[in-house]
């Protein structure tokens, strides 16, 4: 293709990307770059149909004057990344020093904000990925292997997790394990305890999460792994099976090898989404459990006060995160795709 | 489809009250002007908001009612401009908009068209006019007559007490979990804290600056007496916001709770629980804890604000609209027992005795700190780690001072 034809081909696209993708984020990084002004305040006496009270109150005129000097805000470089409710540089180094052993300093890192989403990002992250790709390979093994008539309903069903909006099949879930639900109290009956709970107890809760992950993503591992077996070469199939391969044994040695692509794409999408799990969590309510990234962005903007600067770096932090989690697919893929010399 | 329901609802009660508003003498004679409210959605605001657009039917008027009014409010008000001319707020959430400065003092428009308010309607701040309060709402004790009855105590009047006749109940079988409370981790669980600490006689920050005082022993004392409470709570009670609890309440498995005073009618009418329930809810009023004898409750108000961008014809159509709504002549048969009024010609009604009683007591009003939204959020995050027992009272008091103070400096509160 010559130059210019290639050039006119990706401008439309490239202009797109430019717009939707690449401002946004360049916006995200100057705003974590810079904090609200000092706020002028003032002692004020407030009354209210409960009395007067003395209080405090932001001078505005004093305030509008510094914010029309800097309208973007102050500059605080790298401040807002390293502050307690982010990286918390700081708390750390005091922790280490002051730290009992290894044990001690884990308990202290797992009492700052960050590291404790990234503790379940990350362990929801590498148990529900590869957990999804097993659960959507074997469905469309199953799945191809149904009579011809039933495959229509059978695809269907398989879909439904993934075609019911996440907030909402969550909620199905969290009403079902409620100890009064049709699954908590089964629990309660199996294990013999009237006081088990799982929306009480954070490892249960984590399993409930990382099952309802496995459960809504597993589908879109399906779809993928299924379109790809209608293309396996059925004369190496029949080959096998002369040579007397099981069924097994065909699988391993043929369908695998062939969907292998697919998988790395499947990885790629699935560590995506899994880093920035939210949706389970709001409904769920599992706050007091288990938080995420996002869901400290969502937290950041939820409150009274929303915390712009906060919830920008925090963007930030989750974008470099999936390029970490992303590279080593990335250059498997990459190394795969250049020919070598 | 709220602003469709509102709408429709003005309609409605364009006919219901279009005969009071003229035996009220001051009709509505809005020729200019836009009207454009923003609030909660609960049936006191609707019909407030109803009123409003009846009123200002002459004109372009239109309402948007929605429980996440919080997160669209702010933004509707920024533009000049402004989408909303009104946000109806509470003392907690007016705090964000006068931090953005985007609703403006209402001095020239009281003096102008609204010299029948009460003065105690009058949210002032500097002495500048900010807001119009219409209703008062706080959380009280939610007791069932008949279990207590049953174990032959007195009404509790302190937290205290509300653990002695917990045991009780669950020693003779009646409930295993006989306490509820809207303890959900994030906002409910803060607003818990709120009201214990300030029972305690606790103070939030040192006084006149931004700086959190709250690692002490009444945040100690506080915290313990949650997670007492929390002993005789059904065990998912961190995932219980005032909705799961009422819910609770209604299947008939809690005696004794502390409620908002604007949700014990749904638990008093006949709907959505059995007759033992219903018939036996009664409000009593205000808990207390330790020695202190402080109320641990807060005070709320809900009112209107008038938005700083619009042009004067909007905002003194959006003020006498609203004016008008939060009158007398909103008070009806079907009105009266949505909440405790503030209006002259409010008579209280059974189920407003428990909020009524928390006013008497004296409770503190939920403070009106410009960084107040900024504690909320950093208690709302850390409680549940002390009550799942996974950290020291004390720990989780540094924490919560840590994770506040991080995020007032990003603010700009302090330095």
């Amino acid at each position: 293709m010559k130059h210019s034809t290639f050039f006119w081909f990706v401008l439309p696209s490239a202009i797109l990307m430019l717009l939707f993708i690449a401002l946004p984020i360049v916006s995200v990084v100057t705003q974590s770059f810079y904090s609200a002004h000092e706020q002028v305040i003032v002692t004020v006496e407030n009354c209210g149909p409960f009395g007067c009270t003395e209080s405090t109150a932001v001078d505005q005129e004093a305030t509008q004057a510094l914010q029309d000097e800097e309208p973007l805000g102050k500059w605080v470089g790298t401040a807002i990344y390293t502050d307690r409710n982010h990286l918390a540089l700081g708390e750390i180094s005091d922790a280490w020093i002051s730290a009992d052993g290894l044990p001690d300093f884990g308990r202290s890192l797992m009492n700052l904000p960050f590291y404790k989403a990234m503790a379940f990002t990350l362990t929801y992250t590498f148990i529900v990925t590869p957990l999804t790709i097993i659960l959507g390979f074997f469905i469309a093994i199953a799945v191809n292997s149904v009579a011809q008539a039933l495959k229509g309903p059978t695809i269907f069903l398989s879909l439904l997790p993934m075609i019911v909006t996440p907030l909402v099949g969550s909620l199905i879930i969290f009403w079902m394990v409620d100890a009064r639900g049709v699954l908590g109290a089964g629990l309660q009956w199996l294990a013999s305890d009237p006081n088990l709970s799982v929306k009480a107890s954070t490892a249960m809760m984590w399993m409930m999460l990382m099952f309802y992950g496995v459960w809504h993503s597993a589908p879109f591992a399906f779809v993928v792994f299924y379109s790809g077996l209608q293309t396996v070469n059925t004369d190496t199939l029949e080959a096998a099976m002369i040579d007397g391969a099981s069924r097994w044994e065909r699988i391993r040695h043929v369908v695998i090898p062939h969907l292998f692509p697919l998988t790395t794409f499947v990885a790629l999408i699935q560590l995506m989404d899994n880093f920035r799990v939210f949706e389970p969590i709001v409904s769920f309510q599992a706050q007091a459990h288990a938080t995420s990234l996002s869901y400290a962005i969502f937290n950041d903007l939820g409150g009274e006060t929303r915390l712009l600067s906060s919830a920008a770096a925090t963007s930030v932090l989750t974008i470099i995160g999936v390029a970490i989690l992303l590279s080593p697919v990335m250059v498997r893929t990459y190394r795969d795709f250049t020919p070598r010399s | 489809m709220t602003m469709m329901k509102s709408l429709v609802m003005g309609t409605a009660m364009a006919v219901l009250t279009s005969t009071t508003a003229m035996a009220a003498g001051h009709g509505c004679d809005i020729s200019e002007g836009r009207v454009n409210i923003v609030g909660n959605e609960f049936p006191a605001i609707q019909s407030v908001a109803a009123a409003a657009l009846e009123c200002a039917s002459g004109v372009e008027a239109e309402s948007n009612l929605t429980a996440d009014h919080q997160k669209i409010n702010l933004a509707g008000m920024q533009g000049n401009p402004a989408e909303y001319t009104s946000a109806i707020v509470a003392n907690s959430s007016i705090v964000a908009l006068i931090n953005e400065d985007v609703v403006r003092p209402l001095d020239d428009l009281v003096a102008m068209y609204g010299q029948d308010i009460p003065a105690r309607q009058l949210i002032t701040i500097d002495g500048k006019v900010m807001a119009v309060a219409f209703m008062a709402n706080a959380q009280h004790l939610v007791y069932r007559k008949d279990v207590l009855e049953q174990i032959g105590m007195d009404v509790p009047t302190s937290y205290e007490e509300v653990l002695a006749a917990a045991e009780k109940i669950r020693a003779e079988g009646i409930m295993e979990n006989p306490v509820g409370g809207a303890y959900a981790a994030g906002w409910n669980l803060a607003e818990e804290f709120v009201n214990m600490y300030l029972g305690t006689g606790g103070q939030f920050f040192e006084p006149g600056t931004a700086n959190v005082s709250i690692n002490n022993a009444q945040g100690v004392e506080a915290l313990e007496m949650m997670k007492a409470l929390t002993e005789y709570m059904n065990p998912d009670y961190l995932t219980h916001d005032s909705n799961a609890t009422s819910a609770e309440w209604e299947a008939g498995n809690v005696a004794l709770m502390n409620m908002w005073g604007s949700r014990t009618g749904p638990l008093m009418d006949t709907e959505g629980s059995e007759e033992v329930v219903y018939s036996n809810t009664v409000a009593g009023g205000p808990l207390t804890v330790g020695d202190s004898g402080n109320a641990a409750s807060t005070l709320w108000w809900d009112g209107w604000t008038i938005a700083k961008n619009i042009s004067d014809e909007d905002a003194a159509a959006t003020f006498q609209a609203l004016a008008h709504a939060t009158s007398p002549a909103l008070l009806n048969d079907e009105t009266m027992e949505q909440a405790v009024w503030l209006m002259d010609g409010f008579e209280p009604q059974p189920l407003n005795e428990g909020v009524l009683a928390t006013v008497a007591a004296g409770a503190n009003p939920y403070p009106m700190l410009p960084f107040m939204g900024l504690l909320h959020t950093s208690l709302g995050d850390n409680i549940a780690d002390y009550l799942q027992g996974n950290e020291s009272a004390e720990q989780t008091l540094a924490d919560i001072e840590a994770a506040y103070t991080a995020a007032a400096k990003e603010q700009g509160f302090l330095q």
